[in-house]
């Protein structure tokens, strides 16, 4: 079917500002001259804590299909003691992205053929004066300097958008020290 | 001014700049962030309505129709097993012609229970003598209900604005704004000629007898069967308030142009799909597949149930080779009502296409792309030999 959609899917758990953060990525993205933004999170009943996953579609033109992502292009983890409970590659295309918050190096992973790229953004978010376990706004920092898709200063302005009565320097300042320190892997 | 947004909250701004006064709503799965945006819009101070908590649906309608009766612009929504309580309530709000609007999100019916998609509940309301409106995506869910609006208060009956459970309500895409005056200008304030007013007392819906009988001023008054036979005239009249309101519609806000039909590549197409719904605009990928194939096919979304637009569908199927109905509901024990339907329409077609009926989605039954093009394939190929038995898209038996 049509190959101009960018596919991203972002693993979280509930409560932990998935479906947040790919908002103010489809917000960046649509400035950025996205047209076709489609954000469907996963369906039913969420629980806080539980994994959960939300998609986001990004592309050019309108897009028409509100299917779910079955094969993504970019996966996004927010929490890395979900690499053992839920299969995040799972689907991932050859060559695909993952971006993922974790204290590791990133040689301590190992996920073939995909391209990694970590940051650990928990502890940015502390730095920025965020509460501890606030990774959402820090993620999309990582996920703006690992796929170059928007770039930082319209992802800051998303965010202050977003949080413009709950820290919006602070968030935007916790997006920005993880862009800076978001180490790339090779694929 | 765009901005991305959820279905519901499409649907709830399209309330507020409406600027609804009265509110009584349920939560239900998955209409509830419809409410709850509408609370915070009157709680802010956004909205200044009446936001009336209710103990169940059936007392949600009856505010409503209460309030419409006493001239305030009424609001509400629910979702499946929630509509379906409000059945009797729903029957009287027609009867009465209040111009109500109702946001469905829709909803498969339980038992067994589920939450997700489909479209059972309202297709299972058809015949109430309401309005059923369907939308494709967050700008026609927010752009319909400000046309139902409209609408209801034009034709004096009520209006149901139906899309999607999770698949729109919960999505998330980018919509339209418009500004409040430009709403203004198209929605004036609602101005009831007859409502309850304590300085002119009148009965509203006394019983009627099976014949007519003088009134007290010794006037005829009609019966029953006049009343309902007036309804439905004007139900069929409302077919061209339609049309009327999609044009001024699009002379304010420059969206217009398909009251009836959303056509999709369907100028020169043998094979024409036919649904309801975000479906329709799935299925655009798949018309563009079956066209680099050399397939002449096209796909129509339906954006007017009831009162159906028989005429409409009949001149833009008559001629073509085949008619291909998707639905997410079934007449349970015949076939799908869309189908049906459709193919009542065309029985009086000078010449008349072959129709097919697929059901797909129930319960939230992930409609994978694949399926859709296996199907049309499936269709125009006359692989199964395909009678007027519904086919199942989807099934894992």
């Amino acid at each position: 079917m049509r190959q101009d959609i960018i596919e991203i899917r972002w693993h979280g758990r509930g409560g932990q500002g998935a479906i947040t953060a790919a908002k103010i990525v489809a917000n960046a993205a649509f400035k950025a001259g996205y047209k076709g933004v489609v954000m469907a999170p996963s369906f039913g009943t969420e629980r806080r804590g539980a994994p959960i996953s939300t998609s986001l579609k990004i592309a050019k033109e309108k897009i028409y299909d509100l299917s779910p992502i079955s094969t993504p292009d970019i996966v996004v983890v927010l929490d890395h003691t979900l690499l053992a409970e839920v299969d995040v590659t799972a689907g991932l295309k050859d060559g695909g992205e993952i971006v993922l918050n974790t204290p590791k190096a990133i040689d301590a992973y190992d996920f073939g053929s995909h391209k990694l790229s970590v940051a650990d953004v928990t502890s940015c978010a502390i730095e920025a004066g965020l509460a501890p376990g606030i990774v959402n706004t820090g993620i999309i920092g990582c996920f703006s300097k690992a796929t170059g898709l928007v770039s930082r200063e319209l992802l800051g302005e998303a965010i202050r958008n977003e949080f413009s009565a709950m820290k919006p320097e602070e968030n935007a300042h916790a997006a920005s020290l993880s862009f800076d320190r978001t180490v790339i892997g090779g694929a | 001014m765009h901005v991305i947004e959820s279905g519901n909250v499409a649907a709830a701004t399209g309330v507020k700049l409406a600027r609804v006064q009265v509110i009584a709503a349920y939560p239900i799965t998955p209409q509830t962030p419809l409410t709850e945006k509408l609370s915070e819009f009157v709680e802010g101070g956004e909205l200044p309505a009446e936001y009336i908590p209710v103990e169940s649906e059936h007392s949600a309608m009856a505010v409503c129709i209460a309030a419409s009766t006493a001239g305030a612009r009424a609001f509400t929504a629910t979702s499946a097993n929630g509509l379906l309580y409000m059945n009797e309530q729903l029957h009287w709000a027609a009867g009465s012609r209040l111009p109500l609007v109702m946001c469905v999100a829709n909803r498969g019916v339980g038992a067994p229970w589920t939450v997700w998609n489909d479209h059972q509940d309202t297709i299972s309301q058809r015949d109430l003598g309401w309005i059923q409106l369907y939308c494709a995506d967050h700008q026609q869910i927010h752009d319909t209900v400000l046309k139902a609006f409209k609408l209801a208060e034009t034709v004096s009956i009520p209006v149901m604005v139906c899309y999607d459970g999770y698949l729109l309500s919960h999505t998330y895409m980018p919509f339209e704004l418009p500004e409040q005056e430009e709403v203004d200008a198209f929605l004036p304030p609602f101005a009831p000629t007859h409502f309850l007013n304590p300085e002119a007392p009148r009965n509203f819906n006394s019983v009627t007898l099976p014949d007519v009988r003088p009134d007290l001023h010794g006037n005829t008054a009609p019966g029953y069967m006049e009343i309902r036979k007036t309804l439905q005239g004007d139900l069929r009249r409302s077919l061209t308030e339609i049309e009327a309101i999609d044009e001024a519609f699009g002379e304010i806000f420059g969206r217009s142009g398909t009251p009836f039909l959303e056509p999709y590549c369907c100028d020169d197409a043998d094979y024409v799909v036919l649904c309801m719904g975000s479906l329709s605009y799935q299925l655009h990928d798949v018309i563009d597949t079956l066209r680099d194939e050399g397939v002449k096919i096209g796909v129509m979304g339906l954006k007017v149930y009831r009162p159906f637009p028989d005429a409409a569908i009949r001149e833009a199927l008559c001629g073509r080779k085949r008619v291909i109905v998707f639905e997410k509901a079934l007449s349970y024990g015949n076939q799908g009502a869309l189908y049906a339907d459709v193919k009542s329409a065309l029985y009086s077609a000078e010449t008349r296409p072959a129709v097919n009926n697929y059901i797909l989605g129930l319960g939230g039954r992930e409609i994978k792309t694949q399926h859709l093009y296996d199907a049309l394939t499936e269709s125009i190929n006359n692989e199964a030999a395909i009678g007027d038995e519904p086919q199942w898209i989807g099934l894992k038996l």
